[in-house]
């Protein structure tokens, strides 16, 4: 698998975005070479919504990044979406759990529909094993304030994928807040290689203490619990690592 | 030292503004001059000469570097001051007004309030194509009116960089009340960012400016005070809106400067009074986004015009203005002593302060600040609430709905859709005689819409502590011209996505409408705005009068800009008898930018 689709989806993507943006204004009618009265603007905006280096008590101490950026009017968007870690101490390059790229629309006041295509794999290294995969996923706030973001993966093999991801800011002071969240992730089929396992694979939950020194700048500390389920724990555990772990990180959230 | 400047320099201040700005060159800020409508004698002392008296003004719009607050800023200035000089016009004149834009992107010049030819109305890609960098626009227009207006950009987000000033035009007959002093306060909210850093900030970060957020803190507190089952209640609502109750302003202090006069509250404009006479303060709410409550402790304000249009007296504590609005008030101080103007901003995250006083260098007590209020039921009111499940709006919610207060009230004179999103709490005072209908089956003119509420002054003013001015005080003195009832209900919904910061008229965006809003020439029109948002919005018509029915039948007045609050039904007549294209929108700049904007077409 090499990284040819992503680029060029990227375009494809990208194109759409533009043509969107380049609507006629025919909310009057102006004479030839007047201005619109309002332009549409499009925004772009980068967020670390984790940048963290993670302390397990029994895996690899890592460093962590959760990664979005979007550019885009209101309903069309272009998304970039990371998430990753580099071990620390494997000799091994950092490695994408997974960089997408996907195509995103406003579909109600809270919800954006989003699909593109991902790739799993090392950062600049073949330190890892590679896959791409077409990706489909609802983000948005459900009722109560929950960040929520679900994907359905399908892999270049077949494989089929499911995970969820839920976070909640709970204001302590207008600039301290507490943040529980919750990954989970599930297959419909089991690869090896990448040590998924059928159904149930994983849980994780967290919590983090964050002071927002700015609106674009609020470090945190926290912690977390980790648990494999099923055929993923027998992966886990065929390789020696841990299929049930604690930790505790230290990172910031950044907004650019 | 601005003021010794202006009066070391009474009578060259004002040649050379002008010659500035024929020029193109010189800056009257570098020489620290103010707007001569700034100086604390106001009109009537001999050191106002600085005023740009019509009927012919040459403007000059530069981007520059003046203290603001102290502080190194970059405003637009307007003959060298920003906010812009004071331009005084007659009624009966005809005005020449000559804008030179020496920036180096497009300007424009919207007179707030004027009813003038549509291309002199200063829209670009409304009115016309705007004024190109380097070049000079004259805008010539009859004065047919009088009163306090103001005039800014109506371009981009210029008017956030100070680009704007008092417009005030004499009367050509005596007006209805007598002053011996007049002083001009201008309103504003100033921030050194960039106002698209502001804009992009509100569009991907929600919440950005507001420091008033609740926290855990408030929930434990209103469950001590209202039990946790209502609290609970209360707040399971909002989250599941997930809508803040404390979304009173999108931009706050946080942010913002508020600046009277140009002046920031620290340092204390000071207007002048001599014990016992009637000072006349024209008020003009200029800012970009906020709405200011304007208080003087101590003095009674007597509000006897809106929008520049004449009103029976009210006697007030204090007034709500929404962005855009403006209030002429009387005062008369007694005492040899200082008074505060105070205004402070609706979320309270702020205030703009001047002193009213007998001699310079005086000052009183600031009043306390007032804590952000929680936006309620009411805020729900005619809001469409997204998806919302009624059905989790239990009995207890409803305890605070007070029905004996409906009585009297003819049920059968409301036709279905009116009812439709009405919040039952808000008909008090709603009276049957008051809802009679009209040969086209409508409301009589005049009449109170089912689901206004002209009778509250709006989120986080307590009424019963003082005496607050309502739209339903507003009264004019004769009847308008017009006595027409109205021939057609147009109605729109003020609409928006907070999260997105999505903003709009019946839920499309300026950029998705295909077409203008159409009012046939002359004909008599009702226009319904309907606030589905949970925030204020000051909805601004050009070139014609909105009359405002708040209930007072023939007497209804007339105004430009009407506040209309959340989930509020609100309603005003119109002649449309102005022909061309008019730019209709919200009067929060933020807002429309964001796309609530509509063209109207008369023809």
């Amino acid at each position: 698998m090499n990284n040819r689709i992503p680029l060029t989806a990227a375009g494809v993507l990208l194109a759409t975005a533009t043509l969107s943006v380049a609507q006629a204004q025919d909310g009057y009618d102006a004479p030839e070479g007047w201005p619109a009265p309002m332009a549409e603007h499009n925004m772009a905006m980068a967020l670390f919504d984790r940048l963290e280096y993670a302390a397990p008590d029994k895996g690899h101490e890592e460093l962590v990044w959760d990664f979005q950026a979007w550019f885009g009017g209101d309903v069309n968007r272009v998304y970039l979406k990371s998430e990753g870690e580099n071990v620390q101490g494997d000799g091994e390059d950092a490695e994408f759990e997974s960089l997408e790229l996907l195509y995103s629309r406003l579909i109600a006041d809270f919800w954006e529909l989003q699909g593109g295509v991902g790739y799993q794999g090392g950062v600049f290294s073949d330190d890892h094993a590679e896959r791409g995969y077409g990706v489909i996923g609802l983000q948005g706030v459900m009722p109560y304030g929950i960040e929520t973001d679900v994907a359905l993966q399908v892999s270049d093999e077949g494989d089929v994928s499911a995970s969820f991801e839920g976070e909640y800011d709970l204001r302590l002071t207008q600039r301290l807040y507490l943040q529980p969240r919750t990954e989970i992730a599930v297959a419909a089929s089991e690869v090896e290689e990448f040590g998924v396992g059928e159904g149930l694979n994983s849980v994780r939950v967290g919590m983090r203490l964050g002071y927002e020194v700015t609106r674009r700048f609020a470090p945190y500390v926290g912690t977390y619990w980790e648990k494999q389920y099923g055929d993923t724990a027998d992966i886990a555990r065929h390789h020696g690592d841990p299929t049930e772990d604690t930790g505790v990180v230290a990172g910031a959230r950044l907004m650019f | 030292m601005a003021r010794s400047s202006v009066t070391t320099h009474p009578l060259s201040r004002r040649q050379l503004l002008k010659g500035g700005a024929a020029l193109g060159i010189g800056s009257a800020a570098a020489l620290g001059l103010r707007p001569a409508w700034a100086n604390p004698w106001g009109q009537t002392n001999v050191y106002s000469k600085g005023v740009e008296e019509g009927p012919e003004v040459s403007l000059a719009i530069r981007r520059e570097s003046i203290l603001i607050d102290g502080k190194e800023a970059r405003p637009i200035s307007i003959n060298g001051t920003s906010p812009g000089p004071m331009i005084r016009l007659k009624e009966g004149q005809n005005a020449v007004l000559k804008v030179t834009n020496l920036l180096d992107e497009p300007t424009s010049i919207h007179w707030h309030g004027l009813i003038l030819p549509p291309e002199m109305d200063g829209v670009p890609g409304v009115s016309f194509p705007g004024i190109a960098p380097g070049e000079t626009f004259t805008y010539r227009f009859p004065v047919h009116q009088n009163g306090t207006y103001w005039y800014h950009s109506h371009s981009g987000l210029q008017e956030q960089l100070g680009h704007a000033g008092p417009l005030i035009i004499d009367a050509a007959e005596r007006e209805p009340f007598r002053y011996d002093r007049e002083n001009v306060l201008l309103l504003t909210d100033w921030t050194y960012e960039d106002p698209m850093s502001v804009f992009r900030n509100l569009k991907t970060a929600e919440g950005y400016y507001n420091f008033q957020e609740r926290t855990i803190a408030d929930y434990f507190a209103d469950v001590r005070e209202k039990g946790f089952a209502a609290t609970a209640e209360m707040r399971g609502m909002w989250a599941k809106m997930r809508m803040s109750s404390r979304d009173i302003a999108d931009v706050t202090g946080s942010t913002y400067t508020y600046l009277l006069n140009g002046q920031s509250p620290e340092e204390n404009w000071t207007a002048l009074f001599k014990a016992g006479e009637r000072v006349r303060l024209r008020v003009i709410n200029g800012s970009a986004m906020s709405y200011f409550d304007v208080r003087i402790p101590g003095l009674k304000m007597t509000v006897v015009a809106a929008d520049g249009q004449p009103v029976q007296p009210v006697p007030v504590d204090e007034f709500r203005i929404g962005v855009a609005e403006t209030y002429d008030v009387l005062v008369t101080p007694e005492d040899d002593t200082a008074y505060t103007i105070f205004a402070e901003a609706m979320d309270r995250s702020g205030y703009a302060r001047a002193t009213l006083a007998p001699r310079e260098g005086m000052a009183a007590e600031i009043p306390e600040r007032r804590q952000i209020a929680d936006r309620g039921m009411e805020a729900m009111g005619a809001h469409g609430m997204g998806g919302m499940d009624h059905s989790g709006m239990g009995g207890s919610d409803m305890q605070g709905m007070d029905h004996s207060n409906m009585q009297g009230m003819d049920h059968s004179d409301m036709n279905g859709s009116d009812m439709e999103g009405m919040d039952h709490a808000n008909m008090r005072g709603m009276s049957g005689e008051q809802n009679r209908m009209n040969a086209n089956g409508m409301l009589a003119a005049g009449a109170a819409q089912p689901g206004s509420r002209y009778n509250q002054a709006g989120i986080g003013i307590d009424s019963d502590a003082r005496r607050v001015l309502v739209y339903r005080d507003l009264k004019a003195f004769t009847p308008w011209p017009d006595r027409r009832e109205p021939q057609r209900e147009l109605e729109l919904h003020l609409t928006g996505n907070m999260e997105r910061y999505m903003w709009s008229f019946d839920g499309k965006k300026f950029s998705e409408v295909t077409g203008p809003i159409h009012f046939e020439k002359d004909e008599r029109l009702r226009l319904i705005l309907i606030n589905d948002t949970m925030m204020e919005h000051p909805v601004h018509l050009h070139g014609m009068w909105m009359e405002l029915e708040n209930g007072q039948g023939e007497l209804i007045p007339r105004k430009h800009t009407l506040n209309v609050k959340p989930g509020e039904r609100v309603s005003a007549l119109i002649t449309a008898d102005a022909e061309g294209s008019w730019a209709f929108h919200c009067h929060l700049l933020y807002h429309m930018d964001a796309g609530m904007f509509r063209v109207v077409k008369v023809s």
